[in-house]
C-alpha cells in the first residue's frame, strides 16, 4: 500500500505547476541553514571544551550544576520534539485543529524550558557564578544562552505560524512554514542532546 | 528534505498532499522515536549519576549515546532516509559534520599542547 501510495504521490508532484517545487526547494534552503547553525553551535561547543577547566578559581561545573532541574528541562524539550512530530502528522490528515492544539503543546513545553534556564541562570547568578567570573563560566554562558536564545527565537515564530494557520488554514505555505519550524525544532533538540552530555553530563561525572 | 517518496505512513498517502513535499512519518515511527530517545537519556544518567564507570567507561557510554540519540532523531523524526536521489540533505548534512568535527576535534588537539597556556 506504501509503495503504491508512494507511486501515485509521484505522479501527483510531476503533474504539478513550479509551485511545489519553488516550496520544497525553500525547505531545503532552510536546511542548509540548519547545517550551517551546526557549524555555529560547533565553536562553541570547541570553545566550551578547550576552556571548561579554566575556573579561575571561581565555581566549578561540578558544585554548580543542579542536575534535578537539567533533567526535567531535557525530557521536557524531547517530548516538545516529539510533539512537534505529531503537529506535522495531523497536518498530513488534513486536521488543522489537531495541528494548531500540537503546535500549542510544543509551544507550551518549550515556554516551560525556557522558563527553567532562566531559573537556572539566575541562581547561578546569585550564587556569584556571573559570565565575567571565568573562562569556563563565559564559555558556559555563551553556549547554554545561544541554545536558549535559539529556543526562544522558535517560540515567537511558532506563535506566529499558529496566528497564520487560525486564520489561513493549512495552505501549501503554511504547510511548508509547519515543516519547516519543526525541522527547526528538532534540530534545537539535537542541539541539546550534546549540551545536556558534554556540559552537564561531563560537567557532573 | 527537500524531496520525499511518500512511503511509511498510512492514510496520509492518499491524501492530495502539495507544498513542502512532506508526506512521511507515521504516529508509530514517531513514538518509537520518542521512546528510544527517552531510553538513551536514561542511560547515560544512570551511568553518570550512580558513578557506574570509571572516568572513560563513563565518556564512552556517553558519547555513544549522545551520537545513537542524534542518529534516531535524525532517522524518526528528521527523516533523513526517506530521502529521494540526488540526497543534498545528507550530503550538506556530512559537508556539515565535517566541517564541525575537524573544529571540535582540531580545537581539542592543538589546545592539549598548547605549552603557552599551561
Amino acid at each position: 500500500m506504501a509503495q503504491a501510495s508512494a507511486g501515485a504521490h509521484q505522479g501527483h508532484e510531476h503533474g504539478h505547476d513550479g509551485h511545489h517545487d519553488i516550496e520544497s526547494m525553500r525547505t531545503f534552503g532552510f536546511w542548509i541553514f540548519l547545517i550551517t547553525d551546526c557549524i555555529l553551535f560547533g565553536t562553541l561547543f570547541a570553545v566550551y571544551i578547550v576552556l571548561h577547566g579554566n575556573t579561575n578559581g571561581g565555581p566549578t561545573a561540578d558544585e554548580l550544576f543542579a542536575m534535578p532541574g537539567i533533567i526535567a528541562s531535557t525530557f521536557i524539550l524531547l517530548t516538545s520534539s516529539y510533539t512537534s512530530g505529531l503537529a506535522v502528522l495531523s497536518m498530513n490528515k488534513g486536521n488543522v485543529k489537531g495541528l494548531i492544539g500540537w503546535l500549542i503543546v510544543t509551544a507550551l513545553l518549550g515556554a516551560s524550558f525556557i522558563a527553567l534556564e532562566v531559573t537556572e541562570f539566575v541562581h547561578m547568578v546569585h550564587e556569584g557564578a556571573t559570565i565575567g567570573t571565568s573562562a569556563f563560566l563565559s564559555s558556559f554562558y555563551t553556549l547554554v544562552g545561544t541554545h536558549g536564545l535559539h529556543v526562544s527565537l522558535g517560540l515567537v515564530w511558532m506563535i506566529a505560524i499558529i496566528l497564520q494557520l487560525s486564520r489561513r488554514g493549512i495552505t501549501s505555505v503554511t504547510k511548508r512554514k509547519v515543516n519547516v519550524i519543526s525541522l527547526y525544532w528538532h534540530f534545537l533538540d539535537v542541539v541539546w542532546i550534546f549540551v545536556f552530555t558534554i556540559v552537564y553530563l561531563m560537567g557532573v561525572m | 528534505m527537500a524531496q520525499h517518496s511518500a512511503k511509511g505512513h498510512g492514510a496520509a498517502g492518499d491524501h492530495d498532499v502539495h507544498g513542502g513535499g512532506h508526506t512521511h512519518g507515521s504516529f508509530k515511527s514517531y513514538t518509537i522515536g520518542f521512546l528510544l530517545s527517552i531510553v538513551l537519556t536514561i542511560i547515560p544518567l544512570v551511568v553518570v549519576l550512580n558513578g557506574m564507570l570509571e572516568r572513560t567507561g563513563t565518556i564512552i557510554v556517553l558519547l555513544v549515546t549522545a551520537v545513537l540519540q542524534f542518529i534516531v532523531q535524525l532517522l524518526f523524526f528528521m527523516h533523513l532516509n526517506e530521502e529521494e536521489k540526488p540526497r543534498y540533505n545528507l550530503m550538506t548534512l556530512i559537508l556539515g559534520l565535517v566541517i564541525v568535527l575537524t573544529i571540535v576535534l582540531a580545537s581539542m588537539w592543538i589546545m592539549a599542547y598548547n605549552g603557552v597556556a599551561h
